[in-house]
């Protein structure tokens, strides 16, 4: 009998989407797996990223909590040492401080202290671009990349956002994972079937390039690639890594790049001082300084909190024309 | 259930065993061989033991730095406590903790950290794994007068409460919150009326009466076992020295101090035991007898033993480096 091959229909998942599905399958996988946070089960979560995960698991294992993120830290840390793998909501990252001390100091230090691991991942939506205001555009990153005994990252693919989820929550240490709002349902993609997972620790090269790097993460990835594309045209010719995991950096993926490229700029989102930028240029700077042809470029928010007003918060934010404007700087060096 | 007569003896063994555990790291600090602070457990001894004996296996216990009788009961050795102290290699630790910081959740211990109130949460979580899990058994912790100003006493308490989790939560009314008295921590009257707030049962016992300590918290642990929910228990007792060491307690008025040595949980339990004819005064002296000389033993192999590489810092941050050495030797009673 013949074999009729009809081709299948394209299928794109969202970022959003990827994070859920990447959640779903792991739950599927391991009862072990729970979700806690606030409006998560019945309403499916404030961007409905849970949407449908209490009807398919029950209320047990999509829990609603209180209005309390130290109690759903807190909680996730005590279940997480009896052997359960939680995945704490923070209904925005910026929430996160109301839980810091719960991550930094009862998660992160118990491996270390008493050889007592936490195997939780703290997730929540952050980055600006939607005019969230102050309190929900925050990129926090960089206090938690401060702290040993955590992991970080932030995908900017569904690809990754979907293999990332799975990483962490499989990871035996405490992973805190930035998902970057504005990606959410703008960015999509065919993902591949099976069961496979993006390793933390590893950065993508999204684009090569002979005359400089862009070192970026998250919703500045897609940035760096506009900026990319303009320079093109101009003869300047960018390579972008996207880091995906911000601790524990991939320095050999920066490096190898910066080695070849020789000059670089760090793109983030997040403000400026004490940023991941400002540990990635101390890393170009201790273990590649002979490669570097130019000053290391940070492209950054301002020093300032994340303004409200359109004009305002679109002014604060990098973009691709910030990014432009530095890499013909650094290429004219 | 009343505890039969070898519980009883059991209960004298660990407070005298609290307190000449605690007697002989006095005179290690005395000696200057502790490092960093010693919070001591004086005339509190009632309030742990009394608590901590009302589990049973598969329960777990977060203690706080007095909680030097809880931890003994849940079956940490003295050998373990003095190396703690002593910063050596072989602390459950491994030397990158000191003090009541170590624990194995699977042998019924939770690490605290000095952030007060944040065990709250985390022992709830511990209840919550539990009821997940389809296992009956509870979470016990302790706060202190102070820690109950903490948000996440507050955060974790209610959260506890909404989900019905198995946690008895000791609040520890000690007078004193280093200098601050109680009177200037909260308005509240006593520790238990907090409970009202959370919808869920209060209740405060005399902290110096170990049986007492021991049939309440039994009571609230038999609640937590058949689904009822968590309990907060207020224990009224007194910290009889300084926050640590250091501290010398100017603040604390004498006559407060006077009232409370005449009320020592210990001394008021062998009085107990001796007028009920459980136990004769010759009987008990046979067992500090026995302690004293274990705790020789057990000190002196402690002091012998090494401290920790310096290199080893670096290790066990992550779990990729590799297992932890298993230092922790907890025997448990049971």
């Amino acid at each position: 009998m013949p074999v009729t091959l009809e081709p299948r229909p394209r299928r794109e998942t969202t970022y959003i989407g990827a994070i859920r599905e990447g959640i779903l399958e792991e739950m599927e996988r391991d009862d072990r797996v729970f979700l806690l946070g606030e409006d998560i089960g019945v309403y499916g979560g404030a961007f409905q990223l849970t949407a449908g995960l209490r009807d398919r698991f029950g209320e047990e294992r999509v829990l609603d909590t209180p209005l309390s993120e130290s109690a759903i830290v807190g909680a996730a840390v005590g279940a997480a040492m009896m052997g359960m793998r939680p995945v704490a909501e923070m209904q925005f990252a910026d929430f996160i401080s109301c839980a810091f001390d719960m991550v930094t100091n009862f998660a992160a230090k118990s491996r270390y202290r008493t050889g007592v691991g936490v195997p939780m991942v703290v997730r929540g939506p952050a980055g600006g671009g939607v005019h969230g205001g102050p309190f929900h555009s925050q990129n926090p990153e960089a206090y938690f990349a401060h702290t040993p005994g955590l992991k970080i990252v932030q995908p900017s693919t569904a690809h990754d956002a979907k293999g990332l989820i799975k990483a962490a929550i499989r990871d035996d240490d405490p992973v805190i994972y930035f998902e970057h709002k504005f990606l959410y349902r703008r960015v999509k993609e065919e993902l591949p079937g099976g069961d496979w997972i993006v390793p933390i620790g590893k950065a993508a090269l999204r684009r090569t390039g002979r005359d400089l790097s862009i070192l970026t993460y998250g919703a500045m990835v897609w940035t760096a690639l506009d900026a990319a594309k303009t320079l093109e045209t101009e003869g300047i010719d960018c390579e972008v890594l996207d880091l995906r995991t911000l601790f524990p950096l991939d320095e050999e993926a920066i490096l190898e790049s910066v080695a070849k490229t020789n000059k670089a700029i760090v793109l983030h989102e997040a403000t400026r001082a004490g940023g991941i930028g400002a540990e990635i240029a101390a890393v170009i700077s201790e273990r590649c300084f002979e490669y570097l042809d130019g000053p290391l470029i940070r492209v950054t928010a301002p020093d300032t909190p994340v303004p409200f007003s359109p004009t305002l918060e679109d002014f604060f934010l990098p973009n691709a024309e910030k990014v432009a404007k530095a890499a013909r700087a650094l290429v004219a060096y | 259930m009343p505890p039969t007569r070898d519980q009883k003896l059991d209960i004298y063994r660990f407070m005298r065993l609290n307190r000449s555990v605690e007697e002989r790291l006095v005179n290690l600090y005395r000696q200057g061989k502790i490092v960093g602070g010693l919070y001591r457990s004086l005339g509190q001894e009632g309030t742990s033991v009394g608590s901590a004996f009302a589990l049973e296996k598969g329960d777990v216990l977060g203690p706080l730095i007095r909680n030097l009788g809880s931890v003994l009961v849940m079956g940490a050795t003295p050998r373990e406590v003095f190396t703690q102290y002593l910063a050596r290699a072989s602390s459950p630790s491994r030397g990158k903790e000191g003090i009541l910081h170590f624990g194995r959740p699977e042998r019924g211990l939770v690490s605290p950290i000095s952030m007060l109130g944040t065990l709250i949460p985390v022992m709830a979580g511990v209840a919550l794994a539990a009821k997940m899990q389809r296992k009956r058994h509870v979470a016990l912790t302790y706060i202190g007068d102070g820690g109950t100003s903490t948000g996440p006493f507050h955060e974790g308490l209610n959260f506890a409460a909404v989900q019905r989790l198995p946690l008895i939560v000791i609040a520890e009314n000690n007078g004193w919150a280093y200098s601050t008295p109680f009177r200037k921590q909260t308005a509240a009257k006593c520790l238990a009326d907090r409970a009202a707030g959370y919808g869920i049962p209060g209740e405060s016992v005399d902290g110096n009466d170990v049986l007492a300590v021991y049939d309440a918290t039994r009571r609230a642990v038999d609640r937590a076992r058949d689904g009822a929910g968590p309990t907060l228990i207020e224990s009224r007792t007194y910290r009889m020295k300084g926050h640590a060491e250091h501290d010398g307690q100017t603040y604390v008025p004498n006559a407060e101090l006077m009232e409370w040595t005449r009320r020592d949980p210990i001394d008021r339990y062998v009085r107990q035991l001796t007028e009920t004819a459980v136990a004769s005064v010759e009987e008990l002296a046979a067992i500090d007898r026995e302690i004293a000389q274990k705790l020789e033993a057990d000190l002196a192999e402690a002091e012998a033993s090494p401290m920790p590489a310096p290199e080893s810092a670096l290790e066990g941050v992550y779990a990729e480096a590799g297992p932890v050495p298993e230092s922790m030797m907890i025997r448990r009673r049971w």
